[in-house]
């Protein structure tokens, strides 16, 4: 399994400040899956190999992290907070709306491969409700049309 | 370490430092209730049970993670930890099925007796309960998630405790698993030490589930009848048609040096002895064909063909094969009943070891001889030849176990890369049958041999080691079949300047050991003396035939030349184990004692059905020498003893059997204790006789009116029988032994059994034959990919 040179060296850079090898885990496969989209068993089994860990313990350590997965997402992961400050600020209705505009339902991914919907738990955006993340970056005092405008920003990309 | 002071529930006690309050409580009788923690395991604080008040403290604390400090004051028990016991219970049986009228480990299921102690009458939650149908994870692992209460015990002894590592716990929160390696099935080494540990009805075993419950059935605790570790199984038995039937083997007697460790084959490979195929009437070859017939019958036609050969031919046309598997008392009476009643010193047995060069090596070395609890605690170990994870599992448990918990040295010198190399501080390896050479390069001064050197061991490499090994102290030096003859000399040579070195010679049958101390040898009689000579043996024994008597291979080329007249084979197969030819005693007159008919069975005039080690009382010597009791559990109707077996030829053949087994007027008696499940009228009638000062009759069949003997007689037999009876093992030692013999290295023929094999045991284990079934299709599965 070939990673990016990137990964390599972060990789490489990463290991000697852990006291096992296993302790790097969780940043590996936050990195693998910025690579790869997701944590295929082809990564899962690399991964296992390189940090000495048997592949059921890579998983056991990947489904307890809702983070990370072992499907493969859409181009963009569309989060939408409904906790508590985002509820109250009508973060229900952004989902939904965004439910609508891309006909999926959550945790699904839109035909064309483009977005993933995933209702999520505080994204720490309380001051700024109701918030979404999408891949990284932030998106905060949403309303319906601004959610739209962002979606359609994506897809042009 | 120095000792803490503490007061738990006002009681002051004073514990060494680094102990853990709920081993501190233990050990002055407060019970602190967990099921998450576990001895020698990793520390989980998940079940929350143990939570105590500890002063100073601002919250409950849990005693299984503290360890406890000077001045620490402990309360065990209040109103406030009594309602968080009930609320963890309540918290546990949030989601549990509550199914114990069905569950297996209904009666012996901790939940159920915490509930019962600890716990509410009744819950608050409300919550529909999560369900989810059982799965097979193995031919002989089964999982019922709803029961499962995440204690994670069966990941740490999987992991930690087997190195096996196929257990893991997915997701989080309330939908937390248990899951196998594979997704939906284990690949693993079955040793089913998960359902063992597992404190509820999680993980079931395949061999017993849903069959019986727990108070339905005796439970026997003896000594496993597979491998020569010597493990302890408690047997499960109940009233079956034909006697008593084995319905489960598991770890419930912890008494044994195998503590919590049971393999595949002493949890679930007892099922041969319910095998259908189990011969249950002697058969006679009449017009070609065995036929049935009465024991009478038999024994009587056995008598009568032994004594005319012997008294036509002389003894030394008979030749007699002894067993590996058969308890110390009925080795040594065939050794007796051969060299004394059939006249004749060609005796032999499937040797798995080279017995005799080793106990001439240690003679008149007093300790040198390590037990399997030693292999626990020795600082330093050196392991040469043989594969343990395949052959000796409690060996590898204890090594495993040894280098994890007290930190052991383990070096191991191999022509595999072995699965103990994972815990090695050094792994050389060798090509295959170099191993002699590297007893000679220790034992020596100089360079290793041309043939030692490879580019994982360059000459250097070898003499760091020996250099090493030489400035370790109690190191013990475990070897397999791979070294033979003058290569255990070599060892010995090398060890002996070590200071407190001890070995363990490695055999592969369960009494493997117990065969070759007892003499069944051609040329060596009980504890490795000669036959030629003047020993105890020959003062009490009687006449013994003066000259070396023939060897297995040496019977069947007499066989061939029609000097062999008859055989007698007792508990072995040495046509279907040792590459014999079938048709080598077609002209002989053979006489098997068996549990099957065998490959070795097929080819006799008289086949006498026998029962096996789970069905007879005595002892068995483990391939360390450590000496244990052997209990009756099971029973077959129409099966006898070896022993009573051999007491009664010798009977038919006008032999009188108080000269065979002195029983009767013997100083020291067994009252019953050795019989377990099965002690009966006839022991309680004796433990009367005893009371009131009268001499009990022992009957001709009592295995341990021989041990008597044997103890008097093979000195290092003469171990405490107070200890014995208890159910501790007892180390024999070598120190006595007689000067051994040197053999012909091809003498020796390994048994290569592996995990899941057992011999000619093995091919009648259902349980065995499934998992062997299962591993082969997974592996053929990933073959077509």
């Amino acid at each position: 399994m070939k990673f990016s040179d990137q990964f390599e060296a972060r990789f490489a850079e990463m290991l000697p400040h852990y006291p096992t090898k296993r302790s790097a885990l969780v940043p590996t496969l936050l990195y693998a899956q910025d690579e790869v989209g997701f944590l295929s068993d082809e990564v899962i089994a690399e991964l296992a190999q390189r940090l000495e860990l048997t592949e059921l313990e890579v998983r056991n350590v990947i489904s307890y992290y809702s983070m990370l997965t072992t499907r493969p997402r859409g181009k963009y992961n569309v989060q939408v907070c409904t906790n508590i400050s985002c509820l109250v600020r009508g973060g229900e209705d952004i989902l939904h709306h965004c439910q609508k505009k891309l006909g999926i339902g959550n945790k699904g991914t839109t035909a064309d491969g483009m977005f993933t919907l995933e209702e999520v738990e505080c994204i720490g955006a309380c001051s700024w409700a109701p918030a979404a993340q999408v891949n990284y970056d932030y998106h905060e005092n949403l309303t319906a049309e601004k959610m739209e405008e962002i979606l359609e920003k994506y897809k042009s990309i | 370490m120095p000792d803490v002071n503490l007061t738990v529930d006002g009681k002051k006690i004073t514990a060494p430092a680094g102990t853990l309050l709920i081993e501190a409580c233990k050990a002055v009788g407060v019970e602190v209730p967990s099921f998450c923690y576990y001895p020698n395991f990793s520390l989980q604080g998940a079940c929350r049970m143990c939570l105590v008040k500890i002063e100073k403290m601002p919250k409950l604390q849990t005693a299984c993670t503290t360890v406890i400090s000077e001045g620490m004051i402990v309360t065990t028990d209040s109103p406030e930890i009594k309602q968080a016991r009930k609320s963890m219970l309540e918290l546990l049986l949030g989601n549990h099925p509550l199914d114990c009228p069905v569950c297996d480990a209904g009666g012996e299921c901790e939940l159920q007796d915490m509930t019962f102690s600890y716990g509410a009458a009744e819950s608050k939650f409300m919550e529909a309960k999560n369900h989810r149908d059982e799965q097979q994870w193995s031919p002989v692992v089964f999982f019922d998630r709803p029961r499962c209460i995440l204690c994670y015990r069966c990941v740490r002894v999987c992991g930690e405790g087997m190195d096996v590592w196929a257990l893991g716990v997915q997701n989080r929160g309330v939908s937390s698993i248990i899951a196998p390696n594979k997704e939906d099935h284990l690949e693993c080494e079955e040793c089913g030490m998960c359902i063992d540990i597992c404190p509820v009805g999680a993980l079931t075993s395949g061999a017993y589930r849903y069959k019986t419950r727990p108070w339905e059935m005796k439970h026997v605790g003896t000594i496993c009848t597979h491998c020569s570790d010597g493990c302890k199984t408690t047997l499960g038995v109940r009233r079956a048609d034909a006697g008593m039937e084995i319905v489960r083997g598991d770890n419930r007697d912890k008494s044994g040096t195998n503590g919590d460790f049971l393999c595949i084959k002493g949890r679930y490979a007892f099922d041969f002895a319910n095998h259908e195929d189990r011969l249950t009437q002697p058969l006679i070859r009449k017009n070609g064909r065995l036929t049935p017939a009465t024991w009478a019958e038999a024994v009587a036609l056995v008598g009568r063909k032994f004594a005319e050969i012997r008294d036509r031919n002389r003894g030394d046309a008979i030749g007699v094969v002894g067993s590996t598997r058969t308890t110390n008392e009925e080795a040594y009476l065939l050794s007796r009943f051969a060299r004394t009643v059939l006249k004749t010193n060609n005796v032999d047995h499937h040797r798995t070891a080279d017995f005799p060069a080793f106990a001439a090596a240690l003679r008149g070395k007093p300790g040198m001889t390590a037990s399997m609890a030693e292999v626990f605690t020795a600082p330093a170990i050196l392991l040469i030849g043989n594969d343990p994870t395949e052959q000796h599992p409690l060996l590898t448990w204890q090594i495993r176990n040894n280098v994890r918990l007290h930190q052991s040295r383990l070096y191991v010198v191999n022509s595999r890369p072995i699965k103990l190399r994972r815990q090695a501080t050094k792994f050389m390896q060798i090509a295959p049958g170099a191993e002699s050479q590297v007893a000679e390069f220790l034992a020596g001064s100089g360079d290793p041999a041309n043939q030692l050197i490879s580019s994982s061991a360059d000459k250097s490499a070898w003499t760091s080691l020996r250099e090493k090994l030489r400035t370790e102290q109690n190191l013990i030096i475990i070897f397999g079949s791979e070294i033979s003859g003058s290569a255990v000399s070599n060892i010995v040579r090398f060890g002996s300047a070590i200071s407190g070195t001890k070995f363990v010679c490695l055999g592969d049958y369960a009494n493997s050991r117990g065969a070759a101390d007892m003499g069944l040898y051609p040329d060596l009689l009980p504890g490795y003396h000669p036959i030629t000579g003047n020993t105890e043996f020959h003062r009490e024994w009687g006449e013994i035939p003066p000259t070396t008597g023939l060897d297995l291979p040496a019977m069947v080329a007499a066989a061939r030349a029609g000097n062999l007249k008859a055989l007698y084979v007792v508990g072995s197969n040495p046509i279907g184990r040792m590459n014999i030819d079938p048709f080598a005693f077609s002209n002989a007159f053979v006489v098997v004692q068996d549990m099957f008919l065998t490959e070795t069975a097929v080819t006799a005039d008289v086949v006498l059905p026998a029962a096996n080690a789970y069905e007879k009382s005595g002892t068995l010597t483990n391939t360390c020498g450590d000496l244990q009791l052997v209990k009756k559990a099971g029973d077959l109707t129409g099966v006898k003893t070896d022993f009573e077996i051999i007491v009664r030829i010798a009977e038919a053949m006008g032999f009188d059997i108080h000269k065979l087994v002195p029983f009767g007027g013997g100083t020291r008696a067994d009252m019953g204790q050795s019989r377990g499940a099965e002690s009966g009228e006839a022991d309680r009638h004796a433990v009367w006789l005893e009371a009131r000062g009268l001499e009990p009759k022992l009957s001709p069949f009592d295995s341990m009116a021989i041990f008597d003997e044997i103890q008097r007689l093979v000195r290092s037999y003469d171990v405490s029988r107070m200890n014995l009876l208890a159910g501790n093992s007892q180390h024999t030692s070598l120190e006595h032994a007689g000067p051994g013999a040197a053999h012909k290295p091809e003498s020796i023929v390994p048994a290569k059994d592996t995990l899941f094999t057992s011999g000619t045991l093995g091919r009648y284990s259902r349980a065995l034959q499934s998992v062997i079934e299962s591993h082969e299709a997974k592996h053929s599965e990933v073959a077509a990919d």
